[in-house]
């Protein structure tokens, strides 16, 4: 005997993409092996087609595999306080059986990441976001003496069930009483002898639940849902269709429209709540939290950037786009960071980054695109849009509408 | 209204200096000390019925201009005391004697050298020293007068002359072995002279960094580096301070420990409104000013969860574990020390750069060495209150004694310490041991405990080049106001640093008046 490993053993073991509570099902709806990775986690861009996938988010209704998300417990009777001073928003109002959307942000009020809060019993909160979020949440409970911070990523297997006609496929499965589950709400399920978390929440801007489950039920619970589903159309997507359906419902999506602050080299190019437009989640009647006197400074003299929801006339869609004040390109006020043709507003849509001033004054779009190969430049004069481009009535009507 | 202008956190020198340039300008000021008196580290107290000392012993950087501004003549303070000379103490007697301008003792190429090198540093120490009396601006949108003190920081060094300019920054950041080697042979001799470089600070002579910092920051006294004990001790300088301070109309309380900085919460923010005692007594205040070490100011004073995440973490980042023990031993008789005239001197104990080096290797994985390198002073010789008729105080500073000592200072650990001070103290100086009628070592952790410093640190952090400056204690509190409105710092961890100097305390007074 030698002491050489063994020539089965496999010399990129710890390199390769780990699979996911739900792999095991969606690698065989991978139909075209369209694979990348989140987290370290193999993970589908899509799994048949991008837009048939964003069709069934929007007509019936897809899963999308959240495991890679981040998962973290904030428990004990310090956990409210630390999170509390740690985002924007007030989580002191955050009530048991709630979720909330928060950012937060480093001592200079750029923001570190956002995600969502679920407050799941008095003393604990599950804070998930897109990124490995450890070493904030850790040094964040510098001075909490009574909190405890658990990763909880391997130990909760998430699914994202969206689209109208998710609620009658959760009540064919036998979900008792959602129809009185509120948007942001969590109910609790018994299923197969461990408890169901069913969360009103989602990224899609659609009627839409989040599924929590104990990994050793999520197969099961895929089969159900499967099951159930069947007659209503489910299918699973991938990451293309979820960057279309949030950017309708005009939410940022991390390196797109977000860079994360803690991650970034240049001066200032991460973000403020404000410049990303999200000034509504910066809650200044708090006495303190991170980043609150830069804020405030930046509240008094203006964010230097605000993103934008564009109407923009044509189809040319405005992928990488440098704007401008006028047709000319006198002088150049931004750029879209994310952009597509909407197949349910039918509009050509995007989101962009412009100088706080400009936007005062017109906004032209200098777009590129293609025919066959060939380059071709227009200008295109934008309109700007205050709503979000989609947000059905069903996305928040309770109970939600019943399909059979 | 609240009950006072300015409260004070201790009455250590940088307190008591704040609290007297306040009051002086007309404000109601309240010095809380936890300790039944005052002086914090310089504190003058009794160790053995009859003797007393300070953990701080000597002067060589204390400012001219705060005894003129305060008027410390007054009070009883008189810092014309002649400055003792430094001692390379030998065993067998070939001591070598430093003075301002001269050794004794030494080759005589070292002590041509001598010459030069007293030369260069004075230049150098000289065109630092008004820095170490200003705030330092902070970096990105200085006003017009922070711009100016960067100027005049460049100008000063340009003043020197080009060829000066360029040397000060080529050992600016030189370790002290460097130096010593560019300048002198005799090892002995090294080592004494790099002792000021390097004492209080975790560096080594070989250590880059700041020890040169170091050295230029304690050349600012009158005797330029030389050191003295005052006529009327180190406690004449303390209770002058305190009478200066009454005089003006501050109050001083001891045995007032404060618990807490009460942070008032509400929409227009937080605002540190007072403290809370240990008692429970609140006393309400404008504005908090704290002379603890930063980490005992803004983690247990203050609390963590009032500040900013990444400001709470760089100040639990600083680096704050002292590495000098003091020994302060009550003698029934003059010690006699061979070969020596007069024993009045600061007698340095380490025979060569590499005593201190390998001292300093053991204290970094958390021992102490076999060979212990100290500081030692016989303050009773000037100070005649320290002990009584007759009868003598050995002071010593024994360098490079870690305070988080593996596997904890227990009372073996301290036994065993004691016994190799006192083995390397009797083979310099015959027949102590038997003089000795009471022994009192303090470790870091001693000091930490008694004296509320955090990591028992001669300057409350490190003086290094990463906490120095605007840096010191860390950027957006280097200019002694801090995050939390209503709370300013003036201890030994702000600029310029610790030792009895007085900068923190009179620039945080001025920050607070400006
Ligand atoms: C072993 C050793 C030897 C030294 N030798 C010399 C020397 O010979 N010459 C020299 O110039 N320097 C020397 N120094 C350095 C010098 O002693 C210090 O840098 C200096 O005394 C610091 O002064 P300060 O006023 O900033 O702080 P301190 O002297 O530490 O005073 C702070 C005061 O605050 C008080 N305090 C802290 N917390 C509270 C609280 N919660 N409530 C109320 N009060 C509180 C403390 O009790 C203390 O009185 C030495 C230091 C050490 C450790």
């Amino acid at each position: 005997m030698t002491n050489e490993p063994a020539m089965s053993a496999d010399p990129f073991q710890g390199e390769r993409p780990r699979h996911t509570h739900f792999h095991e099902r969606q690698a065989a709806l991978n139909v075209r092996e369209a694979w990348s990775a989140w987290n370290g986690f193999r993970f589908a861009d899509y799994y048949y087609d991008p837009e048939y996938e964003y069709f069934c988010i929007r007509n019936f209704c897809g899963t999308y595999d959240i495991c890679p998300m981040q998962k973290y417990y904030i428990s004990g009777p310090d956990a409210a306080a630390m999170l509390d001073r740690m985002v924007t928003r007030d989580i002191k109002k955050l009530n048991v059986n709630r979720v909330t959307y928060c950012v937060w942000c480093t001592d200079e009020g750029r923001i570190v990441d956002d995600g969502t809060i679920f407050r799941i019993s008095e003393d604990t909160y599950m804070l998930t976001c897109g990124s490995p979020s450890v070493s904030w949440l850790r040094k964040s409970a510098i001075g909490f003496d009574d909190v405890t911070i658990t990763d909880m990523t391997d130990e909760i297997a998430g699914l994202s069930l969206q689209g109208p006609t998710s609620y009658s496929t959760l009540k064919a499965m036998g979900l008792e009483g959602l129809e009185t589950l509120k948007p942001f709400g969590i109910m609790r399920f018994p299923f197969n002898g461990v408890e169901l978390m069913v969360s009103r929440t989602g990224f899609t801007g659609d009627l839409g639940y989040e599924l929590w489950i104990d990994p050793s039920q999520a197969l099961a619970m895929w089969d159900a849902l499967y099951a159930a589903g069947k007659d209503f159309g489910i299918h699973p997507y991938g990451e293309t269709a979820t960057d279309m359906a949030r950017l309708e419902a005009g939410f940022i999506m991390p390196d797109m429209e977000l860079s994360e602050s803690l991650k970034t080299i240049h001066f200032e190019h991460d973000q403020s709540p404000f410049e990303l437009n999200l000034g509504w989640l910066v809650d200044f009647k708090k006495p303190h939290f991170n980043g609150r006197r830069a804020l405030l400074e930046e509240r008094e003299r203006g964010p230097k950037w605000t993103l934008v929801k564009l109407d923009i006339p044509g189809n040319k869609v405005a992928e990488g786009a440098i704007m401008y004040d006028t047709e000319d390109c006198d002088n150049e006020i931004g750029y879209v960071t994310s952009a597509m043709w909407s197949p349910s507003v039918k509009a050509n849509i995007a989101l962009a980054m412009i100088k706080t001033p400009a936007l005062k004054g017109d906004i032209w779009a200098e777009i590129y695109y293609q025919k066959e190969l060939r380059y071709y430049r227009k200008m295109a004069l934008c309109e700007v849009k205050d709503k979000p481009f989609w947000m059905p009535a069903r996305t928040r009507q309770t109970p939600p509408e019943v399909y059979s | 209204m609240s009950n006072y202008d300015t409260i004070v956190i201790g009455a250590g020198h940088n307190g008591l200096i704040c609290a007297a340039y306040l009051a002086k300008k007309g404000q109601r000021v309240l010095v809380l000390e936890a300790a039944p008196a005052a002086g914090g580290l310089a504190m003058t107290r009794e160790f053995h019925p009859g003797f007393k000392a300070s953990v701080a012993h000597s002067l060589n950087q204390f400012s001219g201009k705060i005894a003129a501004d305060l008027n410390l003549k007054a009070h009883g303070f008189d810092s014309s005391g002649q400055a003792m000379p430094t001692v390379a103490l030998d065993p067998d007697g070939k001591h070598i004697s430093i003075s301002d301008d001269a050794l004794q003792g030494a080759g005589e190429d070292d002590a041509a050298s001598y010459v030069k090198y007293r030369k260069a540093m004075k230049t150098f120490a000289r065109a630092l020293e008004p820095f170490w009396a200003k705030t330092m601006p902070g970096v990105g949108n200085n006003s017009l007068g922070e711009l100016m003190t960067f100027g005049q920081l460049g100008l000063r060094l340009r003043m020197m002359g080009k060829e000066d300019m360029l040397e000060f920054l080529r050992v600016a950041t030189l370790p002290m072995r460097d130096l010593m080697d560019e300048y002198f042979s005799d090892k002995r001799l090294q080592a004494a002279l790099s002792w000021d470089g390097l004492v209080g600070a975790k560096l080594a002579p070989r250590s880059p960094n700041s020890a040169v910092f170091g050295l230029l920051y304690r050349m600012i006294g009158e005797h330029q580096g030389m050191h003295s004990i005052p006529a009327s001790g180190i406690s004449g300088l303390v209770n002058a301070l305190q009478g200066a301070a009454t005089a003006a109309g501050a109050e001083v309380r001891f045995d007032a420990p404060v618990k807490r900085v009460v942070v008032d919460a509400d929409e227009n923010g937080l605002r540190a409104s007072g403290v809370e005692l240990v008692g429970g007594e609140t006393v309400t205040a404008s504005r908090v000013v704290s002379s603890a070490d930063p980490q005992t100011t803004f983690l247990k004073l203050v609390g963590a969860r009032h500040l900013e995440i990444e400001f709470a973490n760089r100040i639990q980042r600083l680096r704050c574990e002292g590495y000098v023990a003091k020994l302060h031993l009550a003698l029934k008789g003059a010690p006699n020390i061979p070969g020596l005239s007069d024993a009045n001197a600061r007698m340095i104990i380490a025979d060569q750069p590499d005593a201190l080096e390998f001292a300093f290797d053991d204290a970094k994985y958390g021992g102490y060495s076999q060979n212990p390198v100290m500081e030692v002073l016989l303050p009773s010789l000037t100070d005649s209150s320290l002990a009584p008729a007759g009868q003598h105080v050995l002071s010593a500073n024994i360098m490079y004694v870690p305070a988080n000592l593996k596997g904890g200072w227990t009372d073996e650990a301290r036994a065993d310490l004691s016994r190799r001070v006192m083995d390397t103290l009797e083979a310099h100086i015959p027949g102590l041991a038997d003089l000795v009628v009471h022994a009192e070592l303090l470790t870091p952790a001693d000091l930490e405990s008694q004296f509320r410093v955090t990591g028992g640190h001669w300057h409350h952090t490190e003086f290094a080049v990463d906490q120095m400056l605007m840096m010191r204690p860390t950027y957006e509190a280097g200019q002694y106001a801090t995050p939390l409105p209503g709370l300013y710092l003036c201890g030994a961890g702000s600029h310029p640093g610790g030792g009895l100097m007085g900068g923190p305390g009179h620039n945080a007074a001025h920050e607070i008046l400006k």
